[in-house]
């Protein structure tokens, strides 16, 4: 849906300075470009709790950091962003891929589907869906409506097919 | 000399001498009760207390890469080590400079009741503990040590914090009897404002 360079582009134009991430197959794509992008360094961690922690630690240094990571991973997570976003309040956002939510050839009745929605509801993380390539400006409003107000905030990206 | 694991406050007391002005501290579990309890905190204190166990190092990482001018001591369990083991090998992979993680190494989960951690000596059939040093080596942190003794630690301490970082020291650690969990010394809330605006002051 989104080339590297244009949400390293999207990324840098939000001030984000860090990204920490865990790739998968489609947000894992996007690596090289965030890190080749002045301003923004990518921070690979080897799993997902690890990277609220880490983004918590950049957000008290004063950077502005974003998780990148495949739904999956925000399941994996769940204690670690519980800590970060609703023990000490810290407003992190984050980009979370959707796995399988375009197609299920790969992983026909992949739960992602039944699952990531829910549990972003249950942890209090407001996202918006992000289907098309054309939603790009939606993300961009999202983020900053969640900074603005001191809140997490989450860009969900269906994954599946370009 | 004993054969005995120094005690953890002791452990604790080398720190607190050899923290200069501007160093952040990052403490949990134990030792972050074991700091409380010690005397008067600096602005530059973060007690993650309520934390996700095992975040400590990760939390000490995003801070010693967004303050590289700042030496970041962070001090973690041996059981909380092994539930987030991986981040030994972010860190070295990041390799801040700046970053100095010590494990105090008990071999129990002390706050529920000292049970032995998979990690440790007593709870394994081959009685042989986990090396965490090793561990670290392996991951490539760039200086690595390891101490039982509090006299030997006290005489290498200052050494060993100004050594090339990532800093990596394992001290093997008394469990104390009895011992409960560290209480949150204040509202989160604001202490996360007031440690991010302590951050924001550059070091002189």
């Amino acid at each position: 849906m989104f080339t590297g360079e244009q949400i390293a582009a999207l990324f840098a134009e939000l001030g984000v300075t860090h990204v920490v991430t865990v790739p998968d197959s489609t947000i894992g794509k996007w690596g090289d470009d965030i890190a080749n992008t002045s301003g923004l360094r990518l921070v690979r961690v080897c799993r997902e709790g690890e990277a609220w922690a880490v983004a918590a630690g950049l957000y008290f240094g004063g950077a502005r950091p974003l998780v990148l990571i495949q739904c999956t991973g925000l399941f994996e997570s769940g204690d670690s962003l519980r800590n970060v976003l609703h023990d000490w309040k810290i407003p992190i956002f984050s980009v979370i891929g959707y796995r399988s939510f375009l197609n299920q050839d790969t992983l026909p009745g992949d739960t992602c589907l039944v699952f990531t929605e829910p549990l972003l509801d249950a942890w209090k993380i407001e996202y918006k869906l992000i289907t098309t390539a054309s939603q790009a400006g939606e993300i961009c409003d999202h983020y900053r409506a969640c900074f603005a107000a001191g809140k997490p905030g989450c860009a969900l990206i269906a994954e599946g097919k370009a | 000399m004993s054969d005995a694991a120094m005690p953890l406050r002791g452990a604790m007391e080398v720190l607190r001498e050899h923290r200069a002005p501007g160093d952040v501290m990052v403490t949990s579990m134990g030792s972050a009760r074991e700091w409380i309890a010690m005397g008067e905190s600096n602005p530059l204190d973060f007690i993650f207390v309520p934390s996700s166990m095992g975040q400590a190092p990760s939390l000490a990482l995003g801070i010693a890469l967004a303050q590289p001018a700042r030496r970041v001591f962070a001090c973690n369990g041996d059981g909380s080590t092994l539930m987030n083991l991986g981040a030994l090998a972010t860190i070295s992979a990041e390799s801040p400079a700046n970053l100095i993680l010590l494990v105090m190494d008990n071999g129990v989960y002390e706050v529920t009741g000292a049970q032995p951690t998979p990690g440790s000596a007593l709870g394994r059939p081959d009685k042989r503990g986990v090396d965490f040093a090793e561990i670290a080596r392996a991951c490539g942190w760039k200086s690595v040590y390891r101490f039982r003794d509090l006299e030997d630690w006290q005489e290498a301490a200052a050494d060993c914090i100004n050594a090339p970082g990532p800093v990596f020291i394992a001290l093997e650690v008394a469990p104390v009897p009895g011992a409960v969990g560290p209480k949150s010394p204040g509202p989160t809330i604001d202490r996360a404002r007031s440690f991010r605006s302590a951050l924001s002051v550059p070091k002189n």
